[in-house]
This record gives structure tokens, sequence and C-alpha cells, in this order.
């Protein structure tokens, strides 16, 4: 049985297309409970005293901290048509700590979009970048994410 | 700080000191917390049900933040992430041992950097890699 394509004109048109920026204040305990919550005791990620004698002279953010940020809103909206949704990965590129006190612009847009077949039936691939900018305009870090949704049986 | 890994120390084939990883219902909770992400598949098990899945499931970038913590534990204070991958193959679920494994690929010397490239993933108790991935690192030499 062939699956007629899901993608339309209007997806293909928000490829490309740049969030609203979004501007995310980085806080020491949101830090802190990020990495209690992944199980990560890192002392660079926990322990102000510890850190500040590192040479990050004080906390730094856990690498994938960054999924606590949001993007600003879409300028050109892209809704699957599918009810289900997974996270099939991430790529991350790293430039920058991110410290407490930093202030994290957050841009994404859809960079491309694809479907095939796969165990859960038609399977559709949105594939995003996110974009993180500190306040001294350095970018931070890259995040390539790729998002799968589909239809339950 | 634990004692600091040097380029020079480091061998292709080597082992990364392994995690294990006792994921419950509650971390699983508390990482929605922490990272904003509600959806209910990680939490509640009618919702992950109708979904076909068998059980809630690990967020997966909650096993790319494990990830991070072999390749952060390994480079210690001194060395720096350049790039993390990881790629959701499997699911895993709660009240089941996973195991963090890491090999470094491959040593590189480009553009005065030490550079070190590592095979990262997570195991469950089957054996099974349900999240492979990798890692690029800048390491600190013996010399300064």
């Amino acid at each position: 049985m062939t699956q007629e394509s899901v993608i339309t004109d209007e997806m293909r048109a928000a490829i490309n297309v740049e969030s609203e920026p979004l501007v995310n204040d980085v806080e020491a305990g949101a830090i802190k409970k990020f990495a209690r919550a992944i199980g990560d005791t890192n002392p660079l990620f926990n322990d102000e005293e510890a850190a500040r004698k590192s040479r990050y002279g004080g906390l730094i953010a856990p690498p994938t901290f960054l999924r606590s940020m949001n993007s600003g809103p879409a300028k050109v909206s892209v809704e699957s048509p599918y009810p289900a949704n997974l996270d099939g990965g991430s790529e991350w590129e790293y430039f920058e700590p991110v410290r407490p006190g930093d202030r994290i612009t957050v841009t994404t847009y859809l960079s491309s979009i694809h479907e095939r077949p796969g165990r859960l039936g038609n399977m559709l691939f949105m594939i995003r970048e996110t974009k993180y900018v500190n306040q001294y305009d350095t970018v931070v870090a890259i995040q390539r994410t790729t998002g799968i949704s589909y239809k339950p049986s | 700080m634990a004692d600091q890994v040097y380029f020079e120390d480091v061998e292709e084939g080597q082992e990364l000191p392994e995690i294990r990883k006792d994921t419950t219902t509650q971390q699983l909770v508390m990482y929605a917390g922490a990272s904003g992400d509600y959806y209910q598949i990680h939490y509640d098990l009618n919702f992950a049900k109708n979904n076909n899945l068998p059980d809630v499931i690990l967020h997966g970038a909650l096993k790319n933040a494990f990830l991070g913590q072999i390749v952060t534990n390994f480079i210690g204070e001194g060395g720096t992430l350049k790039k993390l991958n990881a790629q959701y193959r499997g699911m895993d679920v709660p009240g089941t041992p996973a195991y963090v494994k890491g090999v470094v690929k491959k040593k590189s010397v480009e553009n005065g950097e030490n550079i070190v490239e590592c095979d990262i993933w997570l195991e469950n108790s089957e054996g099974t890699h349900t999240t492979p991935g990798s890692a690029t690192v800048s390491l600190p030499s013996r010399g300064g």
C-alpha cells in the first residue's frame, strides 16, 4: 500500500524561516536543579565553591542544560498531521560555557522535512536547528534535533 | 576535583569509566520539571499506552544528558566538550538499570588542539545499545 505524502506546501514554506527570538535568563538554582534531575554530581555543575577554584571561576551548566530553554514563536508555524511525537536525537556543537547570569537568546528554524515508513507506520521527520547566543553576541551552542511524528494505530 | 586526564595518557580503544543509571519514575518527573518537557509519555502510563508505548519512557534528552555526563566526567575540568551527538534508536523504561559506556575512537592534533573522538552509548540490561552517540573533545597536554 502506498502512503500518500502528508508534507504540504505550507510545511515546505516554513523551511529556513527563523523563529522569533526569546531571551532566557540562566539562574544558578536552575543549573543545580537540572544537574540533580539528570543525576550528575560533577562539582562544576553543583558546587559553587569548588567551581570557583576551577579554570571556569564559577558554576557552569551541564552540556544539555540548554534543553530547558525555549525559542520564540515560529513566524511560519508547521504542524504535523500526526498526534504522536518522538524525539529522534540531537547533535550539539559547543563554543562557550553557559554560566549563571547569562542571558541566552534562542532562535530555531526548520531545516528539512521528510517522511518514510517505520515500525510505527508512516513517520514524519522534521529536522530543526536551534541557536543559543549569549549577552555578548557569542554563539554558545547550536543544537540540531530530529522530531518524529506518527499516527497511533 | 578528580585527577585530570591528559592527551598523552589517552589511547585509541581505551574505555571511558562507565556509569550505571537506575532511572525511576520520580527522576522522570524531576527531569520534566528541570527541562520544561512535560510531554505525558514520560510520566502518564495511560497516555503512554494510548500512544502504543509499553510503559512511560525516558526522555530522549535525559539519555542525551547521560551521554554528556560520561564525557564531562572523562575530560575533567581541563577538557572541553566540542560536539555531542545522541540518536534515540530504542526506548528505555524506568525501573531497570542501564549503563552509559564509551570508548576512545580517534586521537588527532588539529589546529594546535588535542582532539579526541569517542563513541558513547546507553546500553540496557539486555545489552542493547538503545542510544548510540559520539563526542568530540579537546584535552590539555602534559606539556601545558
